[in-house]
């Protein structure tokens, strides 16, 4: 190693030190004092501290409500993921072929992904209220779309679908920018209709970007809290209430911080689980492609 | 052919306004009179009213809470920028040992959920006594802004050819004006797409910012606008207009800084 080699690694350490500090303390260190806070009885509030071993977990494992909260997600989770892939694309391809008003286009389409996720479970709030409601009036029905536990969950999958279909619009609507005119001019050439060219010419090409958007969506969803926690709390007898939910109820409300860092850290392994999966299957493909 | 292109232009454009309704309604909401909110139909309104953004800004917490959101979110962006620059040049030009390691902790550290870390976080900060303050917040949303303004800009470096850098220095700039007088302006538009994502994650963000407050005086806009008080009813009108003041930096960057949202928003996903 040249002198001015090890100078440039000693510049590049010192550089990147005031980063890695940060990162120690509010990212590395929470995320292993979890799992031994998940290992206590910790009731702050009655000074409760002692170890406690593996018992949360043992618990979670009969717990009709844990397992509740897990079916709860993984439904909100597929049902939001796959709706805003196939609109979102629906999205994306509506953009495409716009030529004027783009920045109009953008900004209606944008507004949704970049407010808050509370003002949008404030916003869906209002459009559900069972009696003044914009979606009442316009489909002429009285339904009671939060408190009514067949209708709750659907609902909050649906403003959560508004919100985060804008993200996979734009990755497509990139993606889909960048095919060559000619490719689908070509397969057009050869007799193929619209829907043929769509399947055969332009889907496959979106693939990868499609498979990228599924992943941070996935892996969103599966941390989703403030919309379900703000629109319906977990409510109307536990239908939406997530893992997150259930997790933060533990945590801040029964005031139990052992066993809410428990629910925690299985939100934490199921995350981790989902993004080395995906990203051993999309490596996996592309080693074949 | 034109005016069969215009058509569907327009076409695309009622149906993402009819996407959008749910905003628009919101914000007629936040404009009829007290006494047409729970009355549909009318779908418009007679008369229209400022009365419910002056009860927001006159007697909510709404402004303290805009205020310590402004000032929450633009801490953030700087500690993001100004740590992460410095790493992001490290990353993207020296011969860091771990680089890979490293850009993949980065990754996996975005992946981080909240929920797990909040309630070590929650410990640390009520011993460090730092609960119900900016600098907890701050800290707090640095666990996401940080990791992704690093990713980012250590993408946006890597673009840039390094021959630039190198032939200034051959001109005999020192590494340190080379840096600034080069490869600062042509970063410039990805340190604005970094620092606009971290500003609006930062504002938008809910869970840690509802657990590590107790009062108005760190309490942000969605912590207050999630704990709206009704003191015998649901002040629809009131939580509308509040909803559209914590919409509005989103909206102003939706609108005018559309290009470098758009495109920090892309960087962050095609550069895996």
């Amino acid at each position: 190693m040249t002198p001015r080699e090890r100078a440039d690694r000693r510049r590049g350490l010192l550089l990147l030190a005031p980063t890695l500090a940060i990162l120690g303390v509010v990212t590395v260190y929470p995320g292993a004092w979890v799992l031994w806070l998940s290992l206590q009885h910790r009731i702050p509030v009655f000074g409760v501290e002692r170890f406690a071993g593996v018992s949360h977990y043992v618990f979670l494992a009969g717990d009709p409500r844990f397992w509740s909260a897990v079916w709860t997600t993984a439904v909100f989770t597929a049902s939001s993921v796959a709706l805003e892939l196939v609109l979102g694309v629906l999205a994306a391809l509506a953009l495409a072929g716009q030529r004027r008003g783009r920045h109009l286009a953008f900004s209606l389409l944008l507004l949704a992904w970049a407010m808050p996720a509370v003002v949008t479970a404030k916003l869906f709030e209002w459009l559900y209220h069972p009696a003044a409601g914009l979606l009442n009036f316009l489909l002429g029905a009285r339904l009671n779309w939060l408190g009514d536990p067949g209708l709750a969950l659907p609902a909050v999958v649906l403003a959560d679908v508004w919100r985060t279909l804008p993200f996979v619009a734009v990755l497509a609507y990139a993606r889909l920018l960048a095919i060559p005119a000619e490719l689908v001019e070509a397969a057009q050439v050869d007799g193929a209709g619209r829907a043929a060219t769509f399947r055969h010419v332009t889907l496959p090409l979106l693939r990868r970007i499609l498979a990228i958007a599924a992943l941070f969506r996935t892996l969103d969803a599966l941390r989703a809290f403030d919309i379900m926690f703000v629109l319906t709390g977990g409510g109307p007898a536990g239908t939406t209430e997530t893992l997150t939910v259930y997790a933060y109820r533990g945590l801040f409300q029964m005031l139990q911080l052992g066993f809410g860092s428990a629910v925690g850290v299985v939100v934490f392994a199921l995350v981790m689980t989902v993004a080395w999966a995906y990203v051993r299957l999309l490596s996996a493909e592309e080693s074949r492609a | 052919m034109r005016r069969a292109g215009l058509a569907r232009d327009a076409l695309v454009l009622v149906a993402l306004t009819a996407y959008a309704a749910p905003f628009f309604w919101q914000l007629l909401t936040s404009i009829k009179p007290e006494a047409d909110l729970l009355r549909l139909p009318p779908l418009l309104p007679a008369r229209l009213t400022l009365a419910h953004y002056r009860a927001v800004l006159e007697q909510s917490l709404m402004p303290q809470a805009l205020g310590n959101s402004l000032g929450v979110a633009a801490a953030t962006t700087l500690l993001a920028l100004g740590a992460g620059l410095p790493a992001a040049y490290a990353i993207a030009r020296l011969p860091v040992p771990g680089r890979r390691a490293l850009l993949l902790a980065l990754v996996a550290s975005t992946a981080f959920p909240q929920i797990a870390t909040v309630s070590p976080l929650y410990l640390l900060l009520r011993a460090l006594r730092l609960r119900d303050t900016w600098t907890a917040l701050v800290l707090a949303h640095a666990s996401f802004a940080l990791p992704l303004t690093v990713w980012l800009l250590a993408g946006f470096i890597h673009e840039i050819p390094r021959a630039l850098e190198e032939s200034a220095a051959v001109d005999g700039a020192s590494r340190a004006q080379a840096l600034r007088s080069v490869l600062l302006p042509l970063l410039a538009p990805g340190l604005a797409s970094a620092g606009l994502l971290a500003f609006l994650s930062s504002w938008n963000e809910f869970l840690f910012a509802y657990t590590f407050t107790a009062s108005e005086a760190s309490r942000t806009v969605p912590v207050a606008l999630a704990l709206f008080p009704g003191v015998f009813e649901v002040p629809w009108g009131d939580i509308a207009a509040a909803s559209m003041l914590a919409s509005l930096p989103p909206l102003l960057i939706v609108v005018a800084l559309q290009r470098a949202l758009v495109r920090g928003l892309l960087a962050g996903a095609v550069k895996e």
